[in-house]
């Protein structure tokens, strides 16, 4: 293995079977000590097999992984004393208060007794739950018990932590604070992966990797990820913009057409501008462009771009 | 025990004070089953609805039904005329005994000749089969002993008395009460019941709402997780336990007679075992109402084989082994020879065996599948 001291994790050959199902397939990645890794990747595609491969509670197939030095099938419970988890459904016991629930979840993680009422008071502190400490986690509404649940993750002070979509179903200005919940964590050195459906979450991550099919696709800093696609991006203002679009995306170099309440937004690869295709194609299609700009390319175009472009792989495979 | 045991246990606690409704339910529950079951299984029938039909219309065949009156297990509600009056008071329910006696009944036994009389039975319900004809056939038994003694007497040649007497003595529930029986089985059907179905459901409620799911990526072993969880009820099933007999004592007059420590030590054998089985069944469980669901379909077997309801000796060879199976089965040995009979360790130690052979085997399989991998 590489420089231990550099990764925290790192997976060899990673793959996991259920069944005829394969979940996760020849998966090899590795984090940074303090960095914000994001897996990105549709539903389906291995996020969760992956990090609970990670976590020592999912036995790999084959290929091998170690955590924070632990090998993942053999140490698991190493592993385990030392991370923090948050599942999809932030799982909180309902029927305790929060901060009954961070004090069972203190004692769980071995945060000595003496010490323990003292640390869960820091943490709600922290967080911002002091107010909510006698309120039953079940009467929370969705941003607050995503927080009490980051809380009791990172109640033992880990030096890794997993979350598991951890903001689906939250609203923006939760997710904005708990964005500096993990923008806090990563400075103080705690090192974060993470699973998310959201685009501008995932340009908040340091690096970030796709995952499609059990596969990876693709690992890198956000910037390095769109500029790998080469995608050239446009917003047009147009007539008729549905009939537009549909002309659009028969050609083969158009990976996406979408719609941005007046905006078309187009994004092509292959090196073709977007800007020039869509004036030529629609002005001799007798559409008229009443406004066109270049723009920036995004993760979600990049992420867009390469789901579209395996899907397509897969239907020529399957012809062949 | 480790520390880790204990945050878990008190979390339990904690969760089991604000579910106020299932602690309610853990303590009048067995004090409504005590009542149910104390009140209403009743084998020994008494007064039971009769009537007669007098051909003979004489003082004997009159003396006959009042002497069977008399024992307490009839109660003549009428006399009727003919047989289709039997038949239809048998089948409206308002007779399940007729008692018949033909004309002649009297002079018959005046000229010393055999005389007879008829009992009519409704057979739909064993139970008062047994009891009605019973009791009327040792009645006219004693009554013909009686006549043919005055007989031999008035003769000149005969004994003293009756040639052979059997005098039964009933130990331990000399007045025969059912409750007496019941009460103290019933200690063991409802720690089955409570037992079982509060670890299946509190497991299987930790995976329904996917804390289990935190708990498995915790440093958390599986024993500390199993015997925190299953320790507070532990503790219930000691305090049902004791509240039974409590009752038991004060509404039933239940007598508790025997070593009770020896019985509390031995009871944890019993409480352990079920546990463990409300484990077992948690992990084929994927929802709090399946796990209710196994425990209930459980608890029918139990009440059918293990002698609770029905005598074990009058089961059929293959219950009978099944009923070796069931840890209620010799828990209802234990607690009736200890207390109706005052038994000590040596009356209880093949139950022991037993017992003990069971919760060995149930903490095996329950730790089999009880893994924490999710895979």
């Amino acid at each position: 293995m590489a420089d231990s001291a550099e990764f925290i994790i790192e997976t060899e050959h990673l793959s996991r079977r259920f069944g005829e199902l394969l979940a996760v397939n020849d998966l090899s990645l590795s984090v940074r000590r303090g960095e914000i890794f994001g897996v990105l990747g549709p539903n389906g595609a291995g996020k969760s097999t992956t990090i609970r491969m990670l976590c020592g509670i999912l036995d790999p197939t084959s290929g091998r992984g170690s955590v924070i030095g632990f090998d993942i099938a053999k140490q698991a419970e190493q592993i385990k004393q030392r991370i923090g988890y948050m599942t999809q459904r932030f799982s909180l016991y309902e029927d305790l208060t929060v901060s009954e629930n961070l004090g069972f979840y203190a004692g769980i993680y071995g945060v000595p007794w003496r010490t323990r009422r003292a640390r869960v008071a820091q943490v709600m502190e922290l967080s911002g739950l002091t107010a909510r400490s006698k309120q039953l986690a079940g009467t929370l509404s969705g941003g607050w018990k995503q927080r009490v649940a980051l809380a009791s993750a990172t109640i033992h002070q880990p030096p890794l932590l997993f979350l598991d979509e951890p903001t689906a179903g939250v609203d923006p200005v939760s997710r904005r604070e708990f964005w500096e919940q993990i923008h806090r964590l990563s400075a103080e050195g705690t090192t974060v992966l993470l699973t998310t459906h959201y685009m501008d979450e995932a340009e908040r991550c340091h690096r970030l990797s796709f995952i499609f099919h059990g596969e990876l696709l693709d690992v890198g800093t956000p910037d390095q990820i769109v500029e790998r696609r080469n995608l050239s991006v446009a917003e047009l203002e147009v007539d008729r913009a549905t009939e537009a679009a549909v002309l659009l995306r028969a050609r083969p170099e158009v990976d996406e057409v979408a719609h941005y309440g007046h905006l078309l937004r187009l994004a092509t690869h292959d090196g073709t501008d977007a800007k020039t295709l869509a004036e030529s194609l629609l002005l001799s299609a007798k559409f008229s462009v009443s406004q066109a700009r270049s723009t920036r390319a995004t993760v979600e175009d990049a992420f867009v771009s390469m789901v579209r472009s395996e899907h397509q792989n897969r239907e020529q495979e399957g012809r062949t | 025990m480790n520390t880790r045991t204990w945050v878990i246990a008190h979390k339990e606690l904690l969760q089991l004070r604000r579910d106020r409704l299932t602690l309610a339910m853990m303590i009048v529950l067995p004090l409504l089953q005590l009542l149910l079951f104390g009140y209403a299984i009743n084998t020994d029938v008494r007064h039971i609805p009769s009537v007669v039909y007098d051909q003979d219309r004489s003082a004997q065949s009159r003396d006959l039904a009042r002497s069977l009156e008399a024992t307490g297990f009839y109660d003549f509600v009428g006399s009727v005329n003919d047989y289709d009056d039997i038949q239809r008071a048998l089948r409206g329910n308002r007779a399940r005994v007729a008692l018949v006696i033909p004309p002649g009944y009297a002079s018959n036994l005046a000229r010393g000749k055999p005389a007879q009389a008829q009992l009519v039975v409704d057979g739909s319900d064993p139970q008062t089969v047994a009891s009605a004809t019973n009791t009327a056939a040792s009645l006219v038994a004693l009554r013909s002993t009686e006549i043919l003694l005055q007989r031999l007497q008035l003769s000149g040649n005969g004994f003293p008395g009756q040639p052979i007497t059997l005098e039964p003595d009933t130990w331990y529930n000399p007045e025969l009460r059912t409750a007496v029986y019941v009460v103290p089985g019933l200690v063991g059907v409802i720690l089955t019941m409570t037992m079982v179905m509060l670890t299946s459901m509190a497991i299987a409620r930790e995976r329904e709402r996917g804390t289990l799911e935190q708990l498995i990526v915790s440093p958390v072993r599986s024993v500390e997780l199993v015997v925190g969880k299953i320790l507070p009820f532990v503790v219930i099933g000691y305090v049902q336990m004791t509240l039974i007999f409590l009752a038991g004592r004060i509404v039933f007059d239940v007598p508790i007679r025997g070593a009770l420590l020896l019985l509390y030590a031995l009871a944890f054998l019993f409480i352990a075992a079920n546990l463990a089985l409300g484990l077992f069944f948690s992990t084929l469980a994927k929802t709090q109402q399946q796990a209710m669901q196994m425990s209930f379909f459980f608890l029918l077997p139990n009440i059918l084989l293990s002698g609770f309801m029905f005598p074990w000796e009058a089961m059929p060879r293959p219950a009978q082994l099944l009923s070796q199976g069931l840890p209620l089965t010799h828990f209802l040995r234990i607690v009736r020879i200890i207390t109706l009979k005052d038994g000590n360790f040596a009356d209880v130690r093949v139950e022991v065996v037993w017992l003990s052979a069971i919760l060995a085997a149930l903490i095996l399989l329950a730790s089999l599948r009880f893994s924490k991998k999710l895979g």
